[in-house]
């Protein structure tokens, strides 16, 4: 395997640890709670649309299925906000923390029963096919995993950047007391995003089902898309996706360079570093701590 | 209702607040002591099971409940405590006597060492670095493999006291006897700690940061000393699993173990010893309980008894969601407010425990 196909290799596995770590930050920039349950969604939104897209299940056409296992996880994330996490408004940070974890080991339980413990893959158009680009084979699922990611990132940035919508997202956490003063719908916001944040971790779990089979456990995946958020600092969209990238190409090449048994720590060393040196992440979006 | 008359500046930090309090709390080691006489050897397992986990929630406890710094890396001190316990037997050939204290120590000045660069981050940022450090040390284990023997794992020799040999299946009394020596001198230090003045700045921490740095509290000190406190004791209950399990690996201290601590304290009740030990007993008697609805609910419906994979862990995952949205202050809380109510009969209301709430502010500028 050529270093080129290495890159490639870590790049979309990198994008796809970016959009759940993307999952992580729109719920974080908008109401500063941390969703640790993001790959678990991530697993459901790519189970909703197997088990919609599989001959042994539902048997739907993939292009069909896959609006549907989108809108599904996002009606999930409103639905979730609506009738859990409302009634957590105003308690601590660390409470939403566990109540998501919980919430991470019951998704995961759920989708055992429905699907089973056993891998399976979904039936993909653009799963092991290969393009060319000028003598270098890659495959299709590789480079449409960078494509569908990139555009993505650039229109949620947009989005938070240029939209009212978004602005009042940023202005609901920025202060929860000021935004409703200014007349923003601060818990209707709060569940839009957890609708945007689910809709993000179903084109994730879709993009990471078409790279390979699934399981329930895939969940765990988000631990490392946790680190790439950290790394490339809480908070900030393309740092999301920066860090989901450092995480990626960091793996496939030191299991390449270094002995064994360290290439799979090596994204956390590089967390734990990060978090001493540089605690708030690469591109950091805190300045200084105000009473 | 009680109304305790206070005559001199003690009372304010005595050990019980009155001497039918005193009393209670004989009355329970007494029953503790009596156990053995009481259970089956099966059930006698499970106690000392329930009082290792106990121990180990009251570290984590220290510093979640008293200092407020939330950590999902105590499964890592688990492993250390763990470790060093055995290898400092088998290796140094250190009696049991002076191996598990020292397990102890090394478990509390790897927590206070870790701890030291990871002052300076709150919250979130707290909670993730903790993970990697479960992470870490899991694979840290078989990178070792020369000291650690990897994912092949090492046995806990019995432990000789004096003489006396100390193992779980020949002996299970004296285990039982060992470990709840070991949990009420613990109990003991966590009160006394409370009651001093570093637990009070730990206190002060826990409620405002910036407030007990004006008050002269060196912040970052004090969190290293919480997280070299909260380690110590997880590593000698760490010390103690092992002896207990037999044999031990990487996978046996993973991120699970880490986050069922954190929830054990929550359903028990956070800032409290009690909670410690209500959230033990739930945490180490869920499984067995799983296990006998299961076969009951087998035998009532006819078929075999039912084996879904991942039940337990769904099983606790909502009864934790259930208890942070209806009862956040978990177990204690609830009999507290049980307590108050019948204590004030007829004036109890319905918000006495209500707590105000925060609006959020952010510290990013964008």
């Amino acid at each position: 395997m050529g270093v080129l196909q290495l890159i490639v290799s870590g790049l979309a596995n990198g994008c796809v640890y970016g959009l759940i770590a993307m999952g992580f930050v729109l719920i974080y920039k908008a109401t500063e709670a941390v969703n640790f349950a993001q790959g678990d969604f991530m697993m459901l939104g790519a189970f909703i649309c197997l088990g919609l897209t599989n001959p042994q299940f539902m048997d739907l056409p993939f292009w069909v299925s896959v609006p549907i296992a989108i809108a599904i996880m996002g009606a999930f994330g409103y639905a979730l906000d609506l009738v859990v996490l409302r009634r957590m408004f105003g308690q601590s940070q660390i409470a939403i923390v566990i109540l998501t974890i919980a919430l991470g080991f019951v998704l995961r339980f759920f989708a055992g029963v429905m699907w089973g413990h056993e891998p399976i893959s979904l039936a993909s158009p653009i799963a092991g096919r290969d393009v060319r680009f000028g003598g270098v084979v890659l495959g299709l699922d590789e480079v449409m995993v960078i494509a569908v990611t990139i555009v993505l990132t650039l229109l949620l940035w947009l989005y938070f950047n240029r939209t009212k919508l978004g602005v009042a997202m940023q202005a609901s956490s920025q202060n929860q007391l000021a935004a409703y003063y200014m007349g923003i719908p601060v818990k209707r916001v709060h569940s839009l995003i957890w609708a945007l944040s689910g809709m993000v971790a179903a084109v994730a779990g879709i993009l990471f089902a078409s790279k390979g089979s699934i399981d329930p456990s895939i969940g765990l995946l988000g631990i490392k898309a946790f680190a790439a958020a950290v790394i490339g600092g809480f908070g900030s969209l393309p740092g999301a996706l920066l860090g989901g990238i450092i995480v990626g190409l960091i793996e496939p090449f030191s299991g390449r360079y270094m002995p064994s048994g360290y290439s799979q720590i090596m994204p956390y060393l590089l967390l734990f570093l990060i978090l001493i040196f540089r605690p708030h992440g690469i591109l950091a979006q805190v300045h200084a701590k105000k009473v | 209702m009680r109304t305790v008359f206070k005559t001199s500046y003690d009372a304010d930090i005595n050990l019980f607040r009155h001497p039918q309090q005193m009393g209670w709390y004989l009355a329970l080691i007494m029953l503790a002591l009596a156990l053995p006489f009481l259970l089956s050897v099966f059930a006698l397992g499970e106690a000392t099971n329930v009082l290792i986990w106990a121990i180990a929630c009251m570290g984590l406890m220290i510093l979640v409940g008293q200092t407020g710094q939330a950590s999902l890396g105590h499964a890592a001190f688990l492993a250390i405590g763990c470790y060093a316990n055995v290898l400092l037997q088998q290796r140094l050939g250190l009696p049991f006597l002076l191996s598990f204290p020292l397990a102890g120590l090394i478990a509390g000045v790897a927590g206070a060492l870790i701890a030291m660069p990871m002052t300076k981050l709150h919250g979130i940022y707290l909670a993730i670095g903790t993970i990697a450090i479960t992470i870490l040390t899991e694979d840290f284990i078989v990178i070792a493999t020369p000291l650690t023997n990897g994912v092949i794992g090492l046995m806990a020799p019995p432990i000789d006291i004096f003489g006396f040999e100390i193992d779980r299946y020949r002996t299970p009394w004296l285990l039982y006897y060992l470990i709840l020596a070991v949990t009420l001198l613990v109990v003991l230090a966590y009160r006394n700690l409370q009651r001093s003045p570093l637990g009070r700045s730990f206190a002060a921490i826990r409620d405002s940061e910036i407030s007990a740095q004006a008050m002269g509290v060196n912040v970052a000190r004090t969190k290293a000393v919480a997280f070299g406190i909260s380690t110590g004791i997880t590593g000698l209950a760490g010390a103690l699993m092992g002896h207990y399990a037999g044999i031990f690996n990487n996978e046996t201290f993973n991120l699970i173990i880490s986050i069922q601590l954190l929830l054990a304290i929550v359903i028990g009740g956070l800032g409290s010893i009690h909670g410690a030990f209500f959230g033990a007993a739930v945490v180490a008697m869920l499984p067995q309980a799983i296990a006998i609805g299961r076969d009951v609910l087998g035998r009532f419906i006819g078929g075999g008894s039912i084996a879904i994979p991942g039940m337990e862990t769904a099983i606790f995952g909502l009864l934790l969601i259930l208890f942070i949205l209806f009862e956040p202050m978990g177990i204690y809380g609830r009999w507290v407010k049980i307590r108050t109510y019948f204590e004030l009969f007829p004036f109890y209301r319905k918000d006495m425990f209500r707590r105000q709430k925060a609006y959020l502010k952010t510290e990013r500028m964008r």
